[in-house]
């Protein structure tokens, strides 16, 4: 008797699933790894593994309507003269023009003013959309020093100097030549066209102790007025949070694997770096380890989506979260609308990542002039503004259950973890027990 | 002329001096700095054209983001010096160490001695002439501007070079990915001419000196060139 009267089921390999093959069959077709923008797509322990208890009998609830849960934050106390006042514990990541076109980065400066906050400029310089429009920037300090000078420095709320972030902690930058437009050539000294790399390193500095001497320099510069943030990626969050510490940070922003990037190799973005989850304890424990919780301020960065994430950030000892995939998509990337585009593009919307390469059909990341008219920058940030105020709302509703008047009160005896890795990494009960995996026994 | 004593100033107030020179109602245009002492970001983010002598070595950064001033150390720079200068001029008389007009955007920096390693990394316009030797890995990634070097050169000059030019009039080790050695055309001895004048050298002549520049084949990403990266 034949086999093929008892055929089974087609088998898939979960080793070489369906990306797998595609990604062999490119890499053979093309010569070249997969370069993309966005932070980590595969699955890893986030804030969703992680739950509020809520008042109950032994905690207070606040009145939803009626009582005050404050969200207002405060950063740069530790040295600069004047420090940031933000409305709402969620800014705007750093995120270039270039890679931005002009028009989108108005919208975020518009939508962060709207709502009582910060945006932040990238590698590329400070343009006057954003800086018009941005109530409070903060001004990125990169290794490219791409349109660096001391004007924009001095018209900046704050300075970010840049050693890593999320999706490639120890990778520079590439903006392909097909987004340097003009305006974008101009602004980082470089001819039209070519492929422009960014460097990992700083140029004239290595390890915190030169760092200190970089950031002595810069607050001489500017009268010892702004806060001086770091912005480091996931990699050793302890180490790393100490040592910019030590370095001399008002702010410590620490972005974890799911922050995403304008475009970077897929490798790098899925295999290197940490998660969010397991970032923010060890960075606080550095910081209340010596003594400087709450003194040097921590913005928490890479995959926060909602109040809830907002929430669980705090709860877990940051100051502020950062959002900047989010913050795009608030403003129309990957909007199912376009998806007859996006599907010309080879991909489908809510997959679309290649945003260096410019063709982006919701005007965003592209510096094609057709294309970006498609952002309008006022209803774009009216959008972006709606979403940041249903965060905040949503941050306070999960605060004013667990009886807090500040955000800022939450606190890890709120959360309780739904899997093993969300209790190790957060350092928060698995759920119905009492136990911390590496802290408390059974 | 103030004189500012580094031994009983504090450098906040050297530099607050010299950033109110550029508020309307202050006169002073020449300035002296004693007693340095290798002191980190002296005579950083000035934006007045005045002169600045300091009399002694210093630190990290001196002259960072200069604009406009033109600014004398009479001793040694640490690293850094006049680095993102935008216009003026730096001039040390003694050597200068690591990345020595780091991504200037302007003006010009001569060091009378040697400089170190990464002089003019990343530089973006600025023209730094050497009287002496640089070090290795200099101009990496030098965007634009104009490196002239009278002496010697150290290993991967020039790697990564976009559109800076360097004229080197001694020996260099090695150059770096993509940097090559190019023809001296008129307008580029006129250009030297210019720059030796304006750094007051009058002992050489622009015909002793090499071009070398970007061969600009790893301007756009090509995977059969991967060795060279």
């Amino acid at each position: 008797m034949s086999q093929n009267n008892h055929p089974t089921t087609p088998r898939k390999s979960s080793t070489f699933d369906d990306y797998t093959l595609s990604e062999i069959r490119r890499a053979a077709a093309t010569g070249i790894y997969d370069i993309r923008g966005g932070g980590t797509k595969r699955k890893v322990p986030h804030f969703d593994d992680l739950l509020f208890l809520g008042a109950s009998m032994s905690r207070y609830p606040l009145e939803g309507y009626r009582e005050k849960c404050s969200t207002e934050v405060v950063l740069g106390t530790r040295f600069a003269k004047k420090p940031i006042t933000l409305k709402i514990p969620i800014t705007i990541a750093g995120m270039s023009f270039g890679s931005l076109s002009g028009p989108a980065k108005e919208a975020l400066g518009r939508g962060a003013t709207l709502a009582g906050t910060s945006t932040t400029t990238g590698d590329g310089g400070m343009t006057e959309e954003e800086r018009g429009h941005s109530e409070t920037l903060v001004y990125q300090y990169l290794p490219s020093r791409y349109g660096m000078n001391p004007r924009d420095l001095r018209r900046a709320d704050a300075i970010e100097i840049v050693i890593g972030q999320g999706a490639k902690p120890g990778g520079g930058g590439m903006l392909l030549g097909q987004k340097i437009s003009d305006r974008v050539a101009e602004m980082r000294t470089l001819p039209k066209g070519i492929d422009q790399r960014s460097a990992c390193r700083h140029p004239d500095w290595t390890g915190p102790d030169d760092l200190e001497i970089k950031i002595l320099e810069l607050r001489e510069i500017t009268g010892w007025e702004k806060p001086i943030y770091i912005k480091i990626g996931g990699a050793r969050p302890y180490y790393d949070t100490a040592l910019a510490v030590k370095a001399g940070a008002d702010v410590v922003v620490l972005d974890g694997m799911q922050g995403g990037t304008a475009a970077t190799q897929e490798v790098f973005i899925e295999h290197v770096g940490m998660p969010t989850l397991a970032c923010i304890r060890p960075a606080v424990q550095a910081l209340q380890d010596l003594g400087m919780h709450r003194k040097v301020q921590l913005i928490v960065s890479g995959g926060i989506r909602n109040g809830a994430d907002v929430a669980k950030a705090l709860a877990l000892g940051a100051d502020a979260v950062s959002i900047g995939t989010a913050a795009l998509v608030a403003l129309g990337d990957n909007d199912p609308k376009w998806e007859a585009e996006y599907q010309a593009l080879g991909t489908t919307a809510g997959s679309y990542d290649d945003w260096h390469e410019g063709r982006d059909p919701a005007g965003i990341t592209t510096q094609d002039p057709e294309l970006m008219k498609r952002v309008d920058p006022a209803l774009a940030g009216r959008r972006l503004a709606n979403y940041l105020k249903v965060m905040t709302l949503e941050a306070q509703t999960i605060a004013r259950a667990c009886g807090k008047s500040h955000v800022h009160n939450l606190e890890p005896e709120d959360l309780v973890a739904l899997t093993i890795e969300a209790s190790a990494m957060a350092g928060v009960p698995l759920a119905g027990t009492s136990w911390i995996p590496g802290k408390t026994g059974f | 002329m103030p004189v500012i004593d580094l031994a009983t100033t504090p450098l906040r107030e050297l530099n607050q001096a010299l950033h109110d020179a550029a508020a309307p109602g202050h006169n002073d245009t020449e300035f002296e700095v004693l007693n340095p002492k290798g002191a980190h970001a002296v005579a950083v983010g000035v934006a007045a054209p005045v002169s600045i002598e300091v009399k002694g070595s210093v630190g990290y950064y001196c002259g960072g983001m200069n604009e406009q001033a033109s600014i004398t150390v009479h001793g040694s720079a640490g690293p850094g010096v006049a680095e993102n200068m935008m216009s003026g001029t730096v001039v040390i008389k003694g050597d200068a160490s690591q990345y020595a007009g780091a991504t200037g955007r302007g003006g010009l920096l001569v060091i009378e001695g040697n400089a170190a390693s990464r002089c003019g990394i990343s530089m973006k316009g600025i023209n730094i002439v050497v009287r002496g030797n640089i070090g290795h890995m200099s101009a990496f990634m030098a965007q634009s501007g104009n490196l002239v070097v009278l002496g010697d050169a150290g290993d991967a000059l020039g790697d990564s070079l976009y559109e800076a030019r360097l004229f080197v009039r001694g020996a260099v080790k090695s150059l770096g990915a993509d940097c090559i050695a190019k023809e001296m055309r008129p307008e580029h001895l006129e250009l030297l001419e210019g720059l030796l004048a304006e750094a007051g050298i009058t002992d050489v002549k622009p015909q002793e000196f090499t071009r070398y520049g970007s061969a600009r084949t790893l301007y756009n990403f090509n995977i059969d060139n991967a060795d060279a990266y």
